[in-house]
């Protein structure tokens, strides 16, 4: 186990405590940049896909994770996020110019969500955001004169500085950069006064009421920054898929990313990292699965979302925390060896309480 | 408690409906009470066994379990059941019932009918029998039940079990005039805008939003441009959480500290 000595007090708030950590996240950089030059195209463009997601990940941890309010309607900023970002690339705006749009239409469509669903909470919040997530799903079919409908919308080629964005690895590094500073930023608001407040409206409504944070406010933002960091995460999608229909953005969508959040830990940021190499691996690993089980199982059209649901289910039961749950528990079994108390991680029970009186 | 899976218990119910009365040729009362009956045992052991295991942890987790379980019902059904659409046959198929100028089919009659009677005896239930009482306490205040003696988990299966039964008789009253398939289920979300936009808690107010859901979809679909239709559900969901977010029948109340 390692002692701190501790000789400023900027410590307590960095983000890298110690030599160790500087070394590994450093390392992990530099292997994340050099990954074009050892991957091929397939797995690049794989690695792409869950940086995407990440992204996306990051957004609705903040939500889920930090500020306690749960929405099963993300696939709906992550699809105003891709439309917006190729309809105003197809007018002729640059590619900066154009995910910045891209993510303030998502935040003040979120803060509009976050402003409605202020007074509800737990599962009327819920089902507000499902409801939200089906409503625009059904304007996007429907406007056909702005999206296409159906029938899809082209994305359009996006150029950098005056250098199309035509390879694999051109993308890679434009959403490496954004992963990196998504992540930094998320991390320096946590860190501050607005992440302390959303925490603690996470960890008590009244008692973050009582102490002056100004509940209204603060949900408010917490929906508008979420929105719009998977807005970055859609406008970013909306390349890798190339062709954008109302199909691509359903309530499956919505699921994954609440699942990647879940299995990867609620409440961490390692854990968006971690949930989301595990919901871009998993169709390999599902396509994998196939060659081995019965075809009449493996064929079968509605295996997929059934498979999402076990994981959820199993994960849920048998580990709330998550992978970086997990990651801490063993952590500290070797560190405290052998003193380890399995008791250490167990969590406060709840009890429920109606909620006609909150 | 909350059930996203209820619409997929729902499904369920109307298969197993279909099996034993189409595929074994039970006589329909027969068929119709056993697949309650299987449904409700269905809801015990599923909490007993999956559901019983959340208690005490944080709502999210509660949602999102039986979201997922929800994911599994269908999986599973499409892989025993088969995803194509089947018919469901009643003795009552195609007949008519003729008052005066009015002309109402009896299946749409018998939903009428059941969703009636369902509702008194649940009502009754709720308010006349100690178990029903007891199962109002629990929802209300879990520590505090357990206090006073009830035995609250074996409580929470027997909700389950009538929950299930419940979703069971739904299906098979709805398999009539909607075919029987996997994602029959997804009618669970209007059923919940239902009762949300009435007021969770109060079962007349689910009655009174469910019929404003019914008939603005109807005139939607009559009056406005195509795809309002799907749509107006969720957006009177949405307006109502707007204007008026605890319901129209009110049950929450803001504790003061």
């Amino acid at each position: 186990m390692r002692f701190l000595f501790k000789t400023h007090y900027n410590q307590d708030i960095d983000h890298l405590k110690h030599g160790g950590d500087r070394f590994w996240y450093g390392l992990l950089l530099v292997l994340a940049a050099a990954a074009p030059a050892a991957l091929g195209t397939f797995y690049l463009g794989e690695l792409n896909l869950v940086m995407i997601y990440a992204i996306a990940g990051v957004g609705l941890m903040l939500l889920v994770g930090y500020t306690g309010q749960v929405s099963l309607g993300h696939a709906a900023f992550l699809a105003i996020g891709a439309y917006t970002h190729s309809l105003l690339l197809g007018a002729g705006l640059p590619f900066l110019l154009s995910i910045v749009a891209a993510v303030l239409v998502s935040a003040l469509v979120g803060a509009g969500v976050g402003w409605i669903a202020l007074r509800m909470t737990g599962i009327y919040l819920a089902i507000a955001t499902l409801a939200f997530a089906m409503l625009t799903e059904q304007t996007i079919s429907r406007a056909e004169w702005l999206t296409g409908g159906f029938r899809g919308l082209a994305v359009p080629q996006a150029s950098l500085f005056g250098m199309p964005l035509t390879q694999g690895w051109q993308h890679y590094y434009v959403t490496l950069t954004l992963l990196v500073v998504t992540l930094l930023a998320a991390l320096n608001i946590l860190r501050s006064s607005t992440g302390r407040a959303m925490v603690a409206i996470r960890d008590s409504e009244i008692s973050a009421e009582s102490v002056g944070i100004n509940l209204a406010v603060y949900k408010t933002f917490a929906f508008a920054l979420s929105a719009g960091i998977t807005g970055l995460a859609g406008a970013l999608f909306a390349h890798r898929l190339g062709y954008l229909s109302p199909d691509a953005f359903t309530f499956l969508i919505s699921l994954q990313l609440l699942l990647m959040v879940v299995v990867g830990g609620v409440g961490s940021m390692r854990g968006v990292i971690y949930g989301a190499l595990f919901i871009g691996f998993l169709p390999q690993l599902l396509a994998i699965a196939r060659d081995t089980l019965p075809p009449q199982i493996a064929q079968a059209p509605g295996l997929e979302p059934g498979i999402f649901g076990l994981i959820l289910v199993l994960v849920i039961l048998f580990e709330p925390q998550g992978i970086f749950g997990r990651w801490l528990k063993i952590k500290s079994y070797f560190q405290l060896f052998p003193l380890y108390r399995r008791a250490t991680h167990r969590r406060q029970k709840t009890y429920l309480r109606t909620e006609r009186l909150r | 408690m909350v059930n996203f899976a209820q619409g997929d218990l729902m499904m369920l119910g109307a298969f197993v409906a279909v099996t034993l009365i189409g595929d074994f040729g039970l006589p329909w009362a027969l068929g119709l009470l056993l697949s309650v009956l299987a449904l409700a045992v269905f809801g015990y052991l599923l909490d007993a066994f999956v559901l019983r295991r959340v208690l005490g942890e944080p709502q999210f987790a509660i949602v999102m379990l039986t979201i997922g379980l929800g994911f599994i019902f269908r999986a599973v059904a499409g892989l025993v059941w088969g995803y194509d659409p089947q018919s469901f046959p009643t003795p009552y198929t195609g007949k008519s019932l003729r008052v005066g100028e009015v002309v109402v089919s009896y299946e749409n009659f018998a939903i009428l009918l059941g969703t009636l009677v369902l509702c008194v005896v649940l009502f009754l239930f709720f308010r006349r029998t100690r178990l029903g009482i007891a199962m109002q306490a629990t929802s209300q205040n879990q520590l505090a039940a357990y206090y006073v003696g009830i035995p609250v988990k074996r409580v929470f299966s027997l909700v389950w079990a009538i929950s299930a039964g419940v979703a069971a008789v739904a299906g098979i009253l709805l398999a009539p005039v909607s075919l029987v398939q996997p994602g029959m289920g997804f009618i669970g979300i209007k059923a919940f805008a239902a009762a949300v936009i009435g007021g969770f808690g109060s079962i007349p107010g689910a009655l009174l939003g469910g019929w404003i859901i019914g008939i603005a979809e109807q005139f939607a679909g009559v009056y406005l441009p195509a795809g309002f239709q799907e749509m107006s559900a969720y957006g009177i969901l949405i307006l109502a959480l707007i204007l008026r977010p605890q319901g129209l029948f009110a049950q929450i109340q803001r504790k003061k500290v």
